[in-house]
């Protein structure tokens, strides 16, 4: 850890509650590396500042900045981090095991996550009706994690591809979280994915991890 | 576990090596990738674009129902595309295109899908998920049948084109500083894998003006020049209507 933080420090840009966000801190916190936190408030709309835009011009969180490489989108972010600082593995060997992970992670950042995000959320809110929202984002997830607990039921151990915590998990955790917290879905419906998320509490690198935990949480 | 694979990867090795034309031939034959298909899929045209670029010969299945049980029966979530390799069935055009960079580089190495740069690599991941994550999603059936019921018929088109447009937006000004002959250099990668088939699909399914988007519309054009891009074109597939 020292080793990989020593001459320069990473920052990241980052918004307690975005569960994108979210998995960059995890990933971050399971390769040991330290980082500077700088919040962006996404409801006051500060990622759309003319500072924060030159950074990054597309205005969306999570950004990480690593010397004179900026980054955006979650994905990119965690296998740059892959690809930079090896150690602690977030990708097995096995070609068919690294398969099932891009999967899970692809299940999750094209599928779930992005049809409940805050701008179609408050699309419908506008042209459909405020009670609308939920209903319509309970759907979304429910259908990935049907997608989900089939795809992974015969790859779990103790975790979701097996007893070592790798991409699965770091892209499964905060959707749980947000789902299971958020979003009002009931864990009986998805055991493995209800398994999952009790074990992911147990993880410092997931619980330091958790939004409620970031410095620019609101309680 | 390391050990383990390298010794089976190994011994593979030796046994091609040591096999005869023929026995070749015939192990080609059987271990014939077979990619089940929708023809106006844009994740399934990704994952036959990237095949033809590592000119890799495959069985092309074509999915005329989600719901047929032969088809769930291999894959239980109902997606396509679907590659099967062997004994290994892979769901997903990112997860077929990423877990078989390591392969298909092995086996195949010309041309690379990604490059060897880490920045670069990841310029290319960015590209990519702008593509998945942040218009696929939205300008899908899911979605855009959502919004004709619930909003009006006359809304599907404005909502996908402008669902599109903020994404070519944030396209435009990733691949500014990176762009040449292709999205980010002068090779074919990830990102363009990615991006010939979401810029054929808005300009020919979505009508989305291209005046804006001045690399893009470039790259569109080039990409229309590779045969490795036609070939994989919805209109050039088995199943195509038209």
């Amino acid at each position: 850890m020292a080793s990989a933080s020593v001459g320069k420090e990473l920052t990241l840009y980052s918004y307690w509650r975005s569960s994108c966000s979210h998995r960059v801190r995890i990933a971050l916190n399971l390769k040991g590396l330290k980082y500077e936190y700088k919040p962006v408030n996404l409801l006051k709309g500060e990622q759309s500042r003319p500072e924060f835009l030159q950074l990054n011009p597309v205005g969306c969180v999570p950004v990480l900045v690593d010397d004179h490489v900026v980054l955006y989108d979650s994905f990119a972010i965690i296998m740059y981090l892959e690809d930079k600082y090896p150690h602690n593995p977030l990708l097995p060997h096995d070609i068919y095991k690294r398969a099932i992970n891009f999967q899970a992670a692809s299940v999750v950042s094209s599928t779930i996550q992005p049809l409940h995000n805050l701008s179609l959320l408050n699309y419908i809110g506008e042209k459909v009706g405020p009670d609308e929202k939920l209903p319509w984002a309970q759907s979304i997830i429910r259908r990935g994690f049907k997608a989900l607990e089939k795809l992974l039921k015969d790859h779990t151990g103790r975790y979701a591809t097996g007893d070592e915590v790798f991409l699965a998990d770091i892209f499964l955790a905060p959707q749980l979280h947000a789902a299971f917290k958020r979003f009002n879905i009931h864990m009986n419906e998805f055991p493995i994915l209800a398994r999952l998320h009790e074990t992911y509490n147990e993880i410092p690198a997931f619980q330091e991890a958790l939004p409620e935990n970031q410095p620019d949480a609101v309680h | 576990m390391y050990l383990y694979n390298d010794i089976i990867e190994e011994s593979e090795v030796k046994e091609r090596v040591g096999g005869s034309a023929t026995d070749t031939e015939i192990e080609m034959e059987e271990k014939k990738l077979k990619l089940y298909s929708y023809w106006i899929s844009s994740c399934s045209f990704r994952v036959r674009f990237a095949l033809n670029l590592k000119g890799l010969p495959y069985d092309y299945l074509a999915v005329t129902s989600f719901s047929d049980p032969e088809f769930l029966k291999l894959n239980p979530i109902g997606f396509v595309p679907v590659l099967v390799d062997g004994d290994s069935v892979i769901v997903d055009s990112l997860a077929i295109i990423m877990s078989h960079i390591q392969y298909l580089e092995d086996k195949y190495p010309d041309p690379p899908l990604l490059p060897r740069d880490i920045h670069q690599r990841a310029i290319n991941f960015q590209a990519a998920t702008i593509v998945s994550s942040s218009i696929q999603p939205f300008q899908n059936y899911t979605v855009v049948k959502y919004i004709e019921e619930k909003v009006g018929t006359d809304e599907k088109l404005p909502w996908t084109q402008s669902v599109i447009g903020k994404g070519f937006m944030a396209l435009e000004k990733l691949l500014k500083d990176h762009a040449r002959r292709y999205a980010t250099g002068d090779e074919i990668l990830l990102a363009d894998l990615f991006l010939a088939p979401q810029l054929d699909t808005a300009i020919k399914r979505f009508n989305v003006d291209m005046k804006e988007f001045p690399t893009l519309s470039r790259l569109h054009e080039t990409y229309n020049e590779m045969a490795a891009f036609r070939k994989a074109l919805p209109e050039n597939q088995p199943d195509a209507v038209h």
